[in-house]
């Protein structure tokens, strides 16, 4: 047992520190190890068996469209993590420094709202804004623009990692630069430091851990998307969660859709370390 | 100075903007769920009820909202007990292990729903619970019990550690020092927590496809009726899905407010 004795571990504590092992254990790590387990198995006549073969590792890694859907969703998902921090910076920047306390509030429980609410009426809605004959042409046909093809382009699949992913991100970077030092702000402006510079050597660096985080969280999100490359993005190109989808629900190769999974966790766990080291790293010069 | 205020008022339309575009699919989906034309757009058609008409006589939508109703407020009960019992452990004791410990309620969100939907389907037919309504219930529980951890966590974080020993010298036994001290003062968060973990079951689409077999939620219905074709139905189903998600949002939200002013007047 890890209990220390003596160390009021008794029935009461145990109530309460219990349900959740117990609990976790059985519906949250054993279907992840199962599913690593089951990356080994066979499938024989669309049943599976229980084996250990390398043979779905083998099959899956040495395919082309494995790795081009692998590179293509490393990609997409970066872009669309470099487009939302960019994207919601400014806005981040206007509620932390230049709103009142109250409106800063105001935002951040309008952000959530959406952030919990359907993501995937939200983006069927897209698909219908950004169509062919939808609003936007519409729009845009009055002074003269268009029609432009925006549904099945890499373009319409941004949109949708944006609305899943803006109002987080706005979220986390208001936070965390509203809690940062506002003395040394205005420390380096009266010292004559100008508006983009105090932005860049002060407020990011004094602001990264949080930064970083909200990046991480953009990437995991749109890394993991299926609703956006799907519906908006046409999946011409299909992401790593697509191939999931596709591998699961068409042909019952479970162990296959696996070996996926698992490569995605593997990436996702690299970037999350590679993430979270640079963002507690001291900068330099640093006691 | 001038400059400055030129430059709020640019920040201003900037922040207008970004919220324009979030609210934007939510608003434009309610607009068309009352449009007449198949194919929405400006200028709009007449107004029509048709949709709701339509989604109303269906059975399979009535079945689904049924659904969804028991697998929302099960996984609600669920996740915020486990969250209450794991965040008033992180309170109260410390222990070897605990980092661990704690991995084990906070990690499920930062995985994919894709693959936790897959190793769900995957366990849940290995061990013969797949298909079933409890299936998605307790996989809702698993995603959405560390929402309602960090919400009481919070609350917890407000209480006086010394409130609990206060209790215990005036001779309460721990379990009387749970019951009369600490869910009383936790209750606006518990209340927050359920409403929180209703609304993001209430949401889910991925692992509910999964697992759920025949037994599909509302997103699940929506997701096959939006299988490469408009259908203002959706609109309509949808409009309805934001209404119930959104007053759970918003509920949760002024509950996890008001211990605040609650905690101002104790």
């Amino acid at each position: 047992m890890p209990f220390k004795p003596g160390r009021n571990v008794n029935l009461y504590a145990l109530t309460w520190r219990l349900p959740i092992i117990f609990w976790q254990f059985v519906f949250f790590v054993g279907p992840v190890l199962f599913m690593v387990a089951m990356s080994f198995f066979l499938v024989k006549n669309y049943r599976m068996t229980e084996a250990f073969e390398f043979v779905n590792w083998s099959r899956m890694l040495s395919r082309g469209y494995f790795w081009d859907s692998y590179w293509y969703t490393v990609i997409i998902a970066s872009v669309s993590t470099v487009c939302a921090m960019c994207i919601a910076f400014p806005a981040a920047f206007a509620l932390a420094f230049r709103a009142s306390e109250s409106t800063r509030r105001w935002a951040i429980f309008l952000l959530i709202i959406p952030f919990f609410t359907s993501y995937l009426v939200r983006t069927f809605s897209w698909f219908v804004i950004l169509s062919e004959s939808g609003v936007v042409n519409a729009m845009l046909a009055t002074i003269g623009l268009g029609p432009y093809t925006m549904l099945n382009t890499n373009f319409g699949t941004l949109v949708g990692y944006m609305t899943l992913t803006l109002p987080l991100v706005v979220i986390l970077q208001t936070v965390t630069m509203a809690n940062i030092d506002k003395t040394l702000v205005e420390a380096a402006r009266n010292l004559g430091c100008s508006a983009f510079r105090t932005i860049w050597q002060v407020i990011i660096p004094l602001s990264k851990t949080g930064l970083i985080i909200a990046a991480i969280f953009c990437f995991i999100l749109s890394f993991g998307d299926f609703v956006a490359p799907f519906y908006l993005g046409g999946s011409q190109e299909p992401t790593l969660p697509i191939l999931i989808l596709d591998t699961t629900k068409s042909g019952q190769q479970w162990p296959r859709a696996a070996v996926v999974a698992i490569m995605m966790m593997l990436t996702l766990f690299a970037i999350a370390f590679i993430g979270i080291a640079l963002a507690y790293r001291k900068p330099k010069g640093a006691k | 100075m001038n400059t400055n205020r030129a430059l709020n008022v640019i920040l201003g339309i900037y922040v207008a903007l970004i919220f324009a575009f979030v609210f934007a699919p939510i608003i434009f989906s309610m607009i068309f769920s009352f449009n007449s034309q198949r194919f929405p757009t400006i200028p709009l058609g007449s107004f029509t009820t048709e949709w709701y008409a339509k989604i109303l006589a269906d059975p399979d939508v009535w079945e689904a909202a049924l659904n969804s109703l028991i697998v929302s407020t099960c996984t609600a009960l669920i996740a915020t007990f486990l969250g209450f019992c794991t965040a008033y452990s992180d309170f109260r004791y410390n222990f070897r292990l605990k980092g661990p410990y704690l991995a084990l309620i906070l990690l499920p969100p930062t995985i994919p729903l894709i693959i936790m939907a897959l190793a769900m389907l995957a366990w849940f037919s290995r061990i013969g619970m797949s298909g079933q309504l409890y299936s998605v219930i307790i996989a809702h529980s698993v995603l959405t019990a560390p929402f309602a951890m960090a919400v009481i966590r919070l609350r917890l974080n407000q209480m006086d550690p010394d409130l609990e020993s206060a209790a215990w010298n005036l001779g309460g036994s721990e379990w009387q020092t749970m019951r009369h001290v600490i869910i009383p003062f936790c209750k606006p968060a518990i209340a927050s927590a359920l409403f929180l973990t209703a609304a993001v079951s209430f949401d889910e689409f991925a692992v509910s496809w999964f697992v759920s077999g025949l037994n599909k939620t509302l997103p699940v219905i929506i997701l096959e009726i939006v299988q490469g074709n408009i259908d203002p139905q959706v609109n309509a189903i949808g409009t309805f899905v934001f209404l119930i998600s959104m007053t759970l949002v918003v509920l949760a939200q002024i509950f996890f407010a008001s211990r605040q002013l609650k905690s101002i007047r104790t």
